[in-house]
């Protein structure tokens, strides 16, 4: 009796959510359709304004100012037609308006590029994560990360190529918990039909134009019967509109295991977004460590880039020993989505060249390089290479 | 069984009204009917070990599906081969049926002889939600809160990593497998995670106690506070309440993302791992499969009267069942495990060191190994190191 009358609660605690949620189903039913149908590669990219892009750059905590100075300096370099709009966020503060003020501009800009903001444990648990507040206001619902090997750093496994999506807005970050009972804390993990499909569908869309061959969809629905069972199978309906693409799925400590033994039978994975966060750290952890890997997130009608596995690097902030290609990667990224194809292959190559020609490797690779001198082969890489620089004259100054 | 399960889940919320000692109360009262088992003390060694008629002991054995039921058959040829004095009461689940008598039956014959070995039960997809997973209501039944798992590098596998050294305490009955899932508007399903400052104690008193037992130097909490601030604050919370109280142990935390990346590049550096119910599962597989895989990691649930032992990644190995390429280790290692806890420490280190030197010297491993050995193969291969110490055996 007791389970059924503690089972009301949480649900008026969500309801007003999800009533105003159903609401603006029913009159955005429409749009939401067309902009359903549509890919995000045929999104009309951010409006030029004198052949310019602008950019929203959150610079962030611990080792992300620094990170993206040097993305500012490299772009300055190479004369990559984009200015970035800075926009700080406070994480010690209570209130939410710096937060605010840059989901604005990352409204206005439509894209962005940001470090991870620290989640002070101290302030009270009604201070949500501002990282988790963005990705939720944005609607930024799939995050994809890839894992590749890179040839210059040696990990225990070779040929790792994995693309996780991972559904970025509900699931158990829904940050909805209560404590009804002193000593008793709910926390409320939410699955919704209409995220799992979108996911989903944007999973199989993406595997079909890289050319990927198989999706694995990764769960725990033995336990969470309904919850990742919902998931499942909203997963196989999408699946069966793609038949060149064979879709199997997999428990999540089965995959765990699998990923540490044999990462290379995986291809595509798509997966709830906890389990999200421990494969993609994993595979991170598997091709080299935080500081090799980019992440994107992206919404219907915005795109964030960051680093794959989000740290913020506190430990080793401004002592210039942080890896910047992640970063780096993430910003060829964010000019990949601008169509700036050009200055996107340019600087990813340089970066690559670096890490495998020149084995400059940061201290996490087990090297001795500092940040800046990363920075500065890359810049030598570039130059050498023949596109319009700014030249040896202006480097003093950058 | 109805009545009961609202008797344990009533006792978890009065709990924190009355003070632990009426739950405390209304649990042994539920649960068990004999007295000596009343006594609830702290650490595992000094709970009396369950009794033993004409020396011999009685111990449930559930064989599950998959590769369960040819595992636990060379389980008993071992025992029979070096004569130990255990007998097995074999319970049938089948994970097929929907109704909860065979279930309630194993229970019943858990709670009668206080110890278990177990493979896993499938819990099949077909069946419709309100079909709990039969190995989460056996661990919830009986309360066994605590799941240890130590993951070791063995001598003679090849792995990726060497001298890894990891235990891993994981909270067994709530979390996130509380099973407490609705829909309450068609489309969107709510599932809830339950954490208890009464179980979060307990298992971080467990951990810590196990730590200094064993003699371990630090203690690491893995969470996700920075997300779920409540549940796993809570959580985090009662771990450093009871740190506090073992001042010898190190203690940190982690965040379950960083924990999984520290794990695949440098998992030396983690020594005993506490944590809830999911993480507890991720973790765990990511360690077994450091080690060498699901083949070689036994596993053991504790509660405070009852103890059962399994393969600590619950794999139930569908697709090499009955073919004899299964690999033996993990299920022989699990009743070594129950051995000690019966305190046949003789025989448990008699079957522990020929599991162990098949593994390592002879070198005979299975497919899961990379080897081309058999399961009957590795089984006679341990019983002839057994026959070779010279003790009493049995001719087969």
């Amino acid at each position: 009796m007791m389970m059924i009358v503690r089972c009301w609660r949480p649900v008026s605690g969500s309801m007003k959510s999800l009533s105003s949620s159903s609401r603006s189903l029913w009159v955005n039913c429409a749009a939401w359709n067309k902009r359903h149908m549509s890919t995000h590669v045929t999104i009309p990219p951010p409006a030029r304004y004198g052949g310019r892009h602008i950019v929203t750059l959150i610079p962030g905590d611990g080792i992300g100012p620094e990170l993206a100075d040097h993305v500012q300096k490299l772009f300055r370099f190479c004369c990559v037609p984009v200015d970035f709009e800075v926009v700080t966020v406070d994480s010690t503060m209570a209130s939410e308006d710096d937060i605010s003020n840059a989901i604005v501009a990352v409204r206005r800009n439509g894209v962005a590029l940001k470090g991870n903001i620290d989640t002070n444990h101290n302030l009270p648990p009604s201070h949500k994560s501002r990282n988790n507040l963005l990705r939720t206001r944005l609607d930024l619902y799939a995050n994809v990360v890839h894992c590749q090997s890179v040839p210059g750093v040696r990990t225990r496994h070779r040929n790792v190529d994995i693309m996780i999506i991972r559904e970025n807005t509900e699931g158990e970050y829904s940050s909805l918990e209560h404590e009804n009972i002193p000593g008793v804390v709910e926390c409320l993990k939410i699955i919704t039909r209409k995220k799992s499909l979108r996911i989903a569908d944007y999973a199989f869309r993406t595997a079909r134009e890289k050319g990927r061959r198989r999706v694995t969809a990764v769960h725990k629905a033995n336990i969470i019967k309904l919850g990742d069972g919902l998931f499942l199978e909203c997963c196989k309906e999408v699946a069966s509109g793609y038949p060149e693409i064979s879709f199997d799925t997999m428990i999540v400590d089965n995959t765990t295991m699998q990923l540490v033994s044999r990462p290379q039978q995986f291809d595509v994975m798509i997966m709830p977004n906890l389990y999200g966060n421990v494969v993609s750290n994993v595979c991170t952890g598997l091709v080299g460590g935080p500081g090799l890997v980019p992440g994107a997130n992206y919404a219907e009608d915005y795109a964030v880039f960051e680093m794959g596995t989000r740290n913020t690097g506190k430990s080793i902030a401004n002592c210039n020993t942080a890896n910047p290609t992640a970063m780096l990667l993430a910003s060829c990224l964010l000019l990949d989505h601008l169509k700036l194809h050009a200055y996107a292959s340019m600087i990813r190559g340089a970066v690559l060249s670096t890490i495998t020609d020149t084995q400059l490797h940061t201290a996490d690779l087990g090297g001795k390089g500092s940040t800046s001198d990363v920075v500065q082969s890359i810049m030598s890489a570039i130059q050498s290479t023949g596109p319009h620089t700014l030249g040896a004259y202006n480097k003093h100054i950058l | 069984m109805a009545s009961h399960s609202a008797v344990l889940s009533v006792s978890r919320f009065m709990s924190p009204f009355w003070g632990g000692h009426l739950g405390n109360t209304v649990k042994v009262f539920g649960t068990t009917l004999t007295s000596h088992r009343t006594k609830v003390t702290l650490t595992r060694e000094n709970i009396p070990p369950p009794a033993k008629y004409g020396g011999r002991h009685t111990v449930t054995l559930i064989p599950g599906d998959g590769i369960g039921p040819e595992l636990l058959n060379h389980v008993r040829e071992v025992f029979r081969f070096s004569c130990v004095p255990v007998d097995f009461e074999v319970v049938h689940v089948n994970s097929a049926l929907e109704t909860d008598d065979d279930m309630n039956n194993a229970i019943t014959a858990i709670r009668r002889n206080g110890v278990a070995l177990k493979g896993n039960i499938e819990t099949k997809h077909t069946l419709p939600p309100s079909v709990k997973s039969r190995n989460n209501v056996l661990r919830t039944s009986l309360d066994l809160f605590a799941n240890v798992m130590h993951c070791q590098s063995l001598p003679g596998v090849q792995t990726r990593h060497k001298n890894i050294d990891i235990m891993i305490i994981r909270e067994n009955t709530e979390g996130e497998y509380s099973s407490l899932e609705h829909e309450s508007v068609s489309g969107v399903v709510e599932c809830l995670k339950i954490i208890t400052r009464n179980n979060s104690l307990r298992i971080a008193d467990y951990a810590f106690r196990l730590a200094r037992e064993q003699g371990r130097q630090r203690v690491t909490a893995v969470h996700k506070a920075n997300i779920m601030k409540l549940g796993d604050g809570l959580f985090l919370q009662c771990c450093r309440e009871v740190a506090s109280g073992y001042p010898d142990i190190t203690f940190d935390s982690m965040i379950v993302d960083n924990t999984t990346m520290q794990l695949v590049s440098k998992p030396q550096q983690f020594d005993v791992m506490v944590m809830p119910n999911l993480y507890g599962n991720v973790v765990s597989n990511v360690c077994a499969g450091l080690v060498g895989g699901p083949g070689l990691v036994p596993g053991a649930n504790y509660g405070q009267v009852y103890a059962v032992f399994e393969t600590a990644t619950r794999n139930t190995g569908k697709s090499i069942a009955d073919r004899n390429i299964a690999n033996p280790t993990a299920m022989l290692l699990a009743s070594c495990m129950m051995l000690d806890h019966l305190k046949l420490n003789g025989y448990a280190s008699l079957i522990r060191n020929a599991v162990l030197t098949t593994m390592n010297e002879t070198r005979l491993h299975t497919a899961d190994l990379g080897g081309q050995g058999t399961t009957s193969e590795v089984v006679q291969s341990v019983m002839r190191v057994i026959q070779s110490k010279g003790q009493l055996i049995s001719e087969l």
